[in-house]
């Protein structure tokens, strides 16, 4: 596709490039302090970690803090695979369905005409900006009504129906797809449900890529807070806490467990961003 | 696809009822496919959000403290809110200063950082991107800030600061009124760089090269001008998007403040609308008088969102 390498532009400065890489280079440093940091807490013995004056940077890095999690792991009255199960079935089928209902509903909101279009996209755009917090007891309540307390659906459900990921397609759908493209399409007889998943859905893939970052993150953190109260529903993020609620004892494993939830959502992005997903879907169209 | 259907007769002129109904059914069955696709997240937009939104703008008129039926009170809660609420304006003050600095800020941030990361070469694009992300992805990052900017002498930046002889005594950043509401905007800003910045990148990719290569031609000169002609015009959806971003999280912060100096903060320094406003729904059950607070936001953030959008049709001009 069209991201290869830049070919070098004619605008382009050797002075202007060194600021820049400058710039660049000292905002990297100060914006991976949480990276290095977290890791260098979790290599931390627990001598060091209540060290005082505190230090950055670990001295003796130790593997004790993961060795003592896995310990409570194994000591967990549900199995911790269970949680971890939990997790994976909420952000996939939240992440999917998210994807799925929005990016169609979005290629209809901006390629489409019909009456009430534009109340529509009004609308959209209007709940983006309503204070979730005083909506989540209206919300409770659809949901209890719904029987879907104390089941993951409680979670899943709401997430397919978010208006950010449908903003987010629907702009990038007006910004990337060409209307004459699939006017040609329509002309030869493509049906519209194969111009939205054979034409629209590989020209905006780096939006839907970025939805799945975003989304995944979101869901990945979730504790299933106010809906989920059985265990056998609960979720990775919530038995860790548990786990870490141990309090100042257990201050070696909640350093590990941190770097442990924080590295999944980085192995998606660096997933994500691989030349991997780069040629996945592209090759109907190319 | 809509070529040869006609209307049915006397649509413009004084339509009866059941005429007006014809017309609808018509509407509906001739773009059955888009209210199809429409359907399924129509429905859960509808449930989940509509129908929430628009009750919370009915409790905004009741009491209603979360166990008794709420009972209506009509104008009382946003009467209370100007005239008797002294804690709220100081709210309101505090989030316009914060929204106005770290909205503009942060958008700014987010357009220049990807801007330039995408100029890189993908390996070095991908891990750049990844570093700039980090703080939003570890949920709990302002960690850090807080053990720098601890206030006994052992806290990172009053130690240093001690060391270099450049203050007597240790200062307590997040407890003195005079640093609260610096720090806790450098932290935001630090952690700005989130949904906006990844949609930029992904904007940025996806602008055909070709218009770079006509520009050129056409006589752009140097990167600023490819900018401002070239590339903002096409990205001008990206950059709505991300102006929406950058108007909810400003005039919505509340988790991170709470985190750095406290709930409540000293003196109400870095008190903001949306902390007042989880003050009253969940530490004081006033559901009416929270959504009341909800609706004034919304209409703030609505008014800044219409001013932001003229501002961002005038690009490339």
């Amino acid at each position: 596709m069209k991201i290869q390498l830049r070919k070098k532009r004619l605008s382009r400065s050797a002075g202007g490039d060194f600021v820049i890489f400058l710039f660049l280079a000292a905002g990297a440093a100060f914006m991976s302090l949480p990276l290095v940091y977290s890791i260098s807490q979790a290599f931390k013995p627990l001598n060091e970690l209540f060290l005082f004056p505190p230090q950055f940077f670990v001295r003796n890095p130790t593997l004790d803090n993961f060795n003592d999690l896995l310990v409570l792991m194994g000591q967990s009255w549900v199995p911790i695979s269970r949680y971890f199960f939990n997790s994976i079935f909420i952000v996939v089928f939240g992440m999917l369905g998210n994807v799925i209902f929005a990016s169609i509903a979005a290629y209809t909101l901006s390629k489409h005409k019909f009456p009430g279009k534009k109340l529509v996209n009004e609308m959209i755009v209007l709940s983006l900006m309503f204070a979730p917090a005083v909506v989540s007891i209206p919300q409770y309540l659809v949901i209890s009504w719904g029987k879907m307390i104390n089941t993951p659906w409680a979670v899943i459900v709401p997430a397919w129906g978010s208006t950010l990921g449908l903003y987010l397609m629907r702009n990038f759908i007006e910004a990337m797809v060409d209307d004459s493209l699939l006017e040609s399409a329509r002309i030869d007889g493509a049906s519209e449900l194969r111009i939205y998943w054979q034409i629209v859905m590989p020209i905006v893939k780096p939006a839907w890529l970025t939805l799945i970052i975003l989304v995944f993150q979101s869901l990945w953190a979730t504790t299933g807070g106010m809906f989920i109260y059985a265990e056998q529903w609960k979720t990775l993020p919530y038995a860790l806490n548990q786990i870490i609620a141990g309090g100042i004892a257990r201050a070696g494993v909640a350093a590990a467990v941190t770097l442990v939830m924080m590295s999944v959502p980085i192995i998606v992005f660096v997933f994500n961003q691989s030349k991997i997903v780069e040629t996945m879907g592209t090759s109907g169209l190319d | 696809m809509s070529a040869v259907v006609t209307r049915p007769t006397g649509v413009r002129t004084k339509s009866t009822l059941k005429e007006r109904w014809a017309n609808f059914v018509f509407e509906v069955k001739k773009n059955k496919i888009s209210y199809l696709f429409l359907a399924p997240f129509m429905t859960l937009f509808f449930v989940f959000t509509v129908l929430p939104v628009l009750l919370s703008i009915v409790l905004s008129f009741t009491y209603f403290n979360m166990l008794e039926w709420p009972t209506w009170i009509g104008w009382t809660n946003y009467v209370r809110l100007f005239l008797a609420d002294d804690i709220f304006l100081i709210a309101v003050q505090n989030t316009l200063v914060f929204a106005a600095i770290t909205g503009p800020a942060s958008y700014m941030l987010c357009l220049l950082f990807a801007w330039f990361i995408n100029e890189l070469q993908p390996k070095l694009r991908a891990f750049l991107t990844l570093l700039f992300y980090a703080p939003s992805i570890s949920a709990n990052a302002y960690m850090v800030w807080q053990i720098m900017f601890s206030g006994d002498s052992v806290g990172y930046i009053n130690g240093q600061l001690l060391y270099w002889g450049i203050i007597e005594r240790p200062i307590q950043w997040l407890v003195d009124p005079t640093y609260m509401m610096t720090i806790v905007i450098i932290v935001v800003l630090w952690m700005s760089l989130g949904t906006s910045f990844l949609v930029f990148i992904a904007g940025l990719q996806g602008i055909d090269n070709s218009l770079y290569e006509a520009a050129a031609i056409d006589g752009i000169r140097n990167r600023w001008q490819e900018l401002w002609f070239v590339t903002l015009p096409v990205m001008r959806p990206y950059m709505m998007f991300g102006a929406i971003m950058a108007i909810t999280q400003s005039f919505t912060a509340a988790g991170q403040i709470t985190a750095l100096t406290g709930f409540p903060p000293t003196d109400y320094a870095t008190w903001t609308v949306m902390q007042h406003l989880q003050d009253y729904g969940f530490t004081r059950y006033e559901m009416g008088y929270a959504s009341a607070i909800a609706f004034l936001l919304f209409a703030t953030m609505v008014i800044t969102q219409k001013i932001v959008q003229r501002l961002l049709q005038r690009i490339g001009q």
